[in-house]
C-alpha cells in the first residue's frame, strides 16, 4: 500500500499550482476568498483564460478540446483550484450539458454547441427542478408540445442557478402527459434564453445574494432540432448525467484553504487576551473538523484508486463524499462565524456606518452554505442513494 | 409545583401576540427593517402602553414590580414575531441598570421615560477585540473637577442608533468598572450604524473627550461590574425566552410544511427519517424551554450570584445548542424554500443564529458554568 501521489502526479500538481499562481486574476481570487458573488463577466473572463490555456474542459475527449488527463490528474486539478481560491467553472455547460451532448447529441448538435461551451461563448444553465418537483424530479410538469418543426414550451423551473447569466438553458420537459410511467414522457430540450416568452425572476437567498432564479416559459417556441436524444427518452439522459457526478464533490481543496483561513482568523481573534486558537474548546472543535477533512481526503483518494482500477463510474461513492464534504464546509463556515464573536452580527452599513469587510461576510456565508446540504441532490436523497445502491435496501 | 403562567402573565402575552400578529406580520416587519430608522415608533409606544416596559421595574419607580418570569411569555411572543425593536437592550439592560444602580434622582429622571417609551436606552458594554467580556478596558473615564471625560470605543452596541441615551461602562483611573448615562447625541459621541444579520440596528460607538456632568455616574464608582453582570444575566434570561418563541415558530412552520409538501405522491411528513428529525427539534425546544424557565426564575430569586450565574449559563448553553439544531433543521426540512428571503423561516434562522452568540456563545457559557461547578 502507498498513500502518496506518484512523482509524476506531484509534478503535475506543481505545474497546475504554478500556472494558477500566475494566471488567476487577483480580483477574482479576492472575491472567492472574501465570500463575494462573482459577476457574469468574472465567470466568462476566467473561463476564457482557462480556454486559452486549453484547460477549460479537461474531462472532454481530446478531439473536442479535452486534455486527456486521467481521473487522478483531474482530481488534482480540481483540488488545486480549491486550494488556490480559483472558482470552478459553472458546471452546467462544460460538465453537464456537454456530457449529455457527447453521449447523446447528434454530430450537428456537437459541432454547434461544444466549441462554444469550451470557449466560454455561451453560458449554460440547468432547467431541472420545479416548484412541485424537487427531490422527486420525475413529477415535473413543464410541457413541451410538438407543433410542426418546433416545440412550444409552457411551465416553470425553479432554483436555476445563475439563470440570470444564462444564454442557454437545458431543460427536462414533459412531452407525453399520457405516458404510463411518469419517467417515460420526459424529453431533454435545449432552449435559447433569448427566445420570446422566457422570464427570469430572481430568488434572493437569505444572505441577500442573487444566485438562483425562477424561470417561466410562456408559449416558448423551440426548434425541434434542439431535442437531445429521442422524444420521451429524456429520463435516460437525466440518469446518465446523475451517474457522471465527479469525484470532486467533497470539495477537499477549497475546504483545506478555508480551514487555513479559519486558523489564521482564530490566531488573530483574541479571547481573554490570548489568541482564540489557544482556547481548548474552540481548538478541539476546529481539530475535529480538520480530522474529518483528513479522513475525507483519504476516502476520496481511495475511491479514486478504486475507480482507476475498475474503470467503473464512482456510483454511490460520490454521494458519500457529497454528504461529508458539505458537512465539513458548513462546519467551517460556522466556526468562522463563531470565531469573530459579536462581530458576526453586523451585516451592512447604514447611514454612514461601516462594517468589517471580512467579519461581516462570515454570518452571511454561514447562512448561504446551508444550501450545500440541500442542492445537487439533498443530503437526504444522497443517503437514499447509498442505502439503495450500496446497501441494497 | 406550578409551571403555568398566571392569568395576568398570559393575558399580557396574549394581547402582545395579538397586536404583533396584525401590526407586525411578515410584510410589515420587512418594511420596518428597511425603513431609515429600522425600528417602528408606533410599535414601540404600543408595547409601552401595554405595560411591557414597566413590568420588571419596581413599583416605587412606577413599574409593576415583576421580574423575568413575568416577561417570559411576552418575550416568547416577540421571538415568534421576530421583533427588531431593541426591547431587551431597553428593558433588560438599560432600564435594569438604572433601576438597580441608579440614585433616587436618576431613577426619577429616567424611568418615567423608559416606562412610557419616550426615552430609549441602549447599553454600550462590549469593546473591540474583547469578545463577550463585560469588564471595560479600553473605554476610560477621567475625573475633571466635578465632571467626567469619557474616551474609548464600544463594539456592536445593539439599539444605539435609535437610542436617546446610552448607558456606558468605562474603566476608572483607579481601575474597576463604572457606569455613565450619556446622551446619544452629545458632542464627542459618534455612532456608526449597521444593520445586523437578523435585521436589527447596532453601531460602533466612539467617545472622544465626551464631557459628562458629575451626576452622569450611575452606581458606585469603580464598583459597577456586579450590576453589569446582573443586568446581562437578566437580559440573557429574556433572550432565552425570546429564543423559545422563535423556535416554537420554526417548529410549527416546519411541521406544517412537512404535512403539506408532497413528493413521490405523498406528504414528506410520511417519511420516518423526517419524522424523527422533527421530533428531535421538538425535544430540543422542550429542553430549552425548561432551562429558559430556570434562568428566568433564578434571575428573579436566586439566593446568591453563583446560583444565578450557573442557571443563566446552563440555559444559554442549552438555548444556543437548541437554536442551532432547530434553525438548521427547519431550513433543511424546508429545502430550497427555506433558503429564500421570501419565507419567514430564513429570517427565523438568522435570528436564532444570532441569539446563539449574543451575550456569549455556548463555549463562553460552558466555560462560565464549568468554573462555577
Amino acid at each position: 500500500m502507498d498513500l502518496s501521489y506518484s512523482p509524476e502526479e506531484t509534478a503535475f500538481r506543481n505545474e497546475v499550482r504554478a500556472w494558477l499562481a500566475a494566471h488567476l486574476p487577483a480580483d477574482i481570487r479576492a472575491k472567492v476568498t472574501h465570500y463575494q458573488h462573482l459577476s457574469k463577466d468574472d465567470h466568462i473572463r476566467w473561463h476564457k483564460i482557462l480556454a486559452a490555456k486549453g484547460w477549460s474542459v479537461p474531462h472532454w475527449p481530446v478531439e473536442w478540446g479535452g486534455t486527456g488527463w486521467n481521473i487522478t490528474q483531474r482530481y488534482i486539478f480540481d483540488e488545486e483550484f480549491g486550494l488556490a481560491g480559483a472558482p470552478s467553472l459553472a458546471p452546467f455547460g462544460p460538465s453537464m450539458c456537454a456530457s449529455v451532448l457527447l453521449r447523446f447529441g447528434t454530430a450537428e448538435q456537437k459541432q454547434r454547441f461544444l466549441p462554444r461551451i469550451r470557449d466560454g461563448e455561451d453560458f449554460w444553465v440547468q432547467g431541472y427542478s420545479e416548484p412541485g418537483a424537487g427531490s422527486d424530479l420525475a413529477s415535473l410538469k413543464t410541457r413541451a408540445e410538438r407543433r410542426g418543426d418546433h416545440y412550444v414550451v409552457n411551465g416553470q423551473k425553479i432554483w436555476t442557478t445563475l439563470g440570470h447569466y444564462g444564454d442557454w438553458i437545458f431543460c427536462l420537459v414533459r412531452t407525453d402527459a399520457a405516458a404510463e410511467k411518469r419517467q417515460e414522457g420526459i424529453s431533454f430540450l435545449l432552449v435559447d434564453m433569448k427566445t420570446p416568452g422566457i422570464t427570469v425572476r430572481p430568488l434572493i437567498l437569505m444572505d441577500g445574494g442573487h444566485e438562483v432564479n425562477e424561470v417561466f416559459f410562456d408559449e416558448v417556441k423551440v426548434p425541434a432540432e434542439n431535442l437531445v436524444y429521442e422524444e420521451n427518452k429524456g429520463w435516460t439522459v437525466a440518469k446518465y448525467l446523475l451517474g457522471h457526478e465527479r469525484m470532486g464533490s467533497g470539495a477537499v481543496g477549497s475546504s483545506k484553504r478555508e480551514l487555513a483561513a479559519l486558523k489564521a482568523l482564530a490566531t488573530r481573534e483574541l479571547k481573554n487576551g490570548k489568541p482564540l486558537i489557544e482556547d481548548t474548546r474552540f481548538r478541539d472543535r476546529l481539530s475535529r473538523v480538520e480530522i474529518e477533512l483528513d479522513a475525507l481526503e483519504l476516502t476520496s483518494m481511495r475511491f479514486l484508486d478504486k475507480m482507476r482500477r475498475s474503470g467503473q463510474p464512482p456510483g454511490a461513492d460520490v454521494s458519500m463524499l457529497k454528504i461529508r464534504g458539505t458537512e465539513i464546509q458548513q462546519a467551517i463556515t460556522e466556526l468562522m462565524m463563531q470565531a469573530v464573536g459579536p462581530l458576526a452580527q453586523p451585516f451592512v452599513a447604514v447611514e454612514g456606518g461601516e462594517v468589517d469587510p471580512l467579519a461581516s461576510r462570515l454570518s452571511p456565508r454561514y447562512c448561504n452554505y446551508r444550501k450545500t446540504s440541500i442542492y445537487a441532490g439533498s443530503n437526504e436523497i444522497q443517503r437514499n442513494i447509498i442505502a439503495k445502491m450500496t446497501l441494497g435496501l | 409545583m406550578n409551571f403555568e403562567y398566571s392569568d395576568e402573565q398570559r393575558q399580557l402575552a396574549d394581547s402582545v401576540r395579538k397586536y404583533l400578529g396584525q401590526a407586525y406580520d411578515f410584510d410589515k416587519r420587512k418594511a420596518i427593517v428597511h425603513s431609515p430608522a429600522g425600528c417602528s415608533d408606533a410599535v414601540w409606544s404600543t408595547l409601552a402602553e401595554m405595560g411591557v416596559t414597566a413590568i420588571a421595574l419596581p413599583e416605587a419607580d412606577g413599574g409593576f414590580g415583576g421580574g423575568a418570569i413575568d416577561l417570559m411569555a411576552v418575550m416568547e411572543a416577540c421571538g415568534e414575531a421576530l421583533l427588531v425593536e431593541p426591547l431587551i437592550e431597553h428593558i433588560g439592560l438599560g432600564a435594569r441598570l438604572v433601576a438597580r444602580a441608579g440614585s433616587p434622582a436618576q431613577r426619577a429622571a429616567l424611568l418615567p421615560g423608559v416606562i412610557d417609551g419616550s426615552l430609549k436606552l441602549a447599553f454600550a458594554g462590549l469593546e473591540p477585540g474583547r469578545r463577550y467580556e463585560l469588564a471595560p478596558q479600553s473605554t476610560v473615564a477621567r475625573r475633571q473637577g466635578q465632571c467626567w471625560v469619557l474616551d474609548g470605543e464600544k463594539s456592536v452596541v445593539v439599539g444605539a442608533p435609535w437610542s436617546n441615551k446610552l448607558i456606558v461602562s468605562a474603566r476608572g483611573e483607579g481601575g474597576g468598572a463604572s457606569l455613565f448615562v450619556v446622551d446619544s447625541r452629545a458632542p464627542g459621541v459618534s455612532i456608526r450604524p449597521v444593520r445586523t444579520v437578523d435585521g436589527q440596528r447596532a453601531a460602533e460607538v466612539r467617545f472622544s473627550g465626551v464631557q459628562l456632568e458629575g451626576d452622569a455616574l450611575l452606581g458606585p464608582k469603580g464598583g459597577a461590574l456586579a450590576h453589569i453582570e446582573e443586568a446581562t444575566d437578566f437580559a440573557t434570561a429574556l433572550l432565552c425566552a425570546e429564543a423559545i418563541g422563535a423556535m416554537q415558530y420554526a417548529n410549527e412552520a416546519t411541521l406544517e410544511y412537512l404535512k403539506t409538501r408532497k413528493q413521490f405522491g405523498v406528504p414528506i411528513a410520511s417519511f420516518q427519517v423526517l419524522q424523527h428529525r422533527m421530533v428531535e427539534m421538538v425535544i430540543h425546544t422542550e429542553q430549552a424551554r425548561s432551562m429558559a424557565i430556570l434562568a428566568a426564575s433564578k434571575v428573579d430569586s436566586a439566593s446568591d450570584e453563583r446560583e444565578r450565574r450557573r442557571a443563566v449559563s446552563a440555559a444559554k448553553v442549552k438555548i444556543a445548542d437548541a437554536a442551532r439544531l432547530v434553525s438548521q433543521e427547519s431550513v433543511q426540512l424546508h429545502g430550497g424554500m427555506g433558503m429564500t428571503e421570501e419565507l419567514k423561516i430564513s429570517h427565523t434562522f438568522r435570528r436564532l443564529t444570532m441569539i446563539g452568540q449574543r451575550f456569549g456563545d455556548a463555549d463562553h457559557h460552558l466555560e462560565r458554568y464549568a468554573a462555577l461547578s
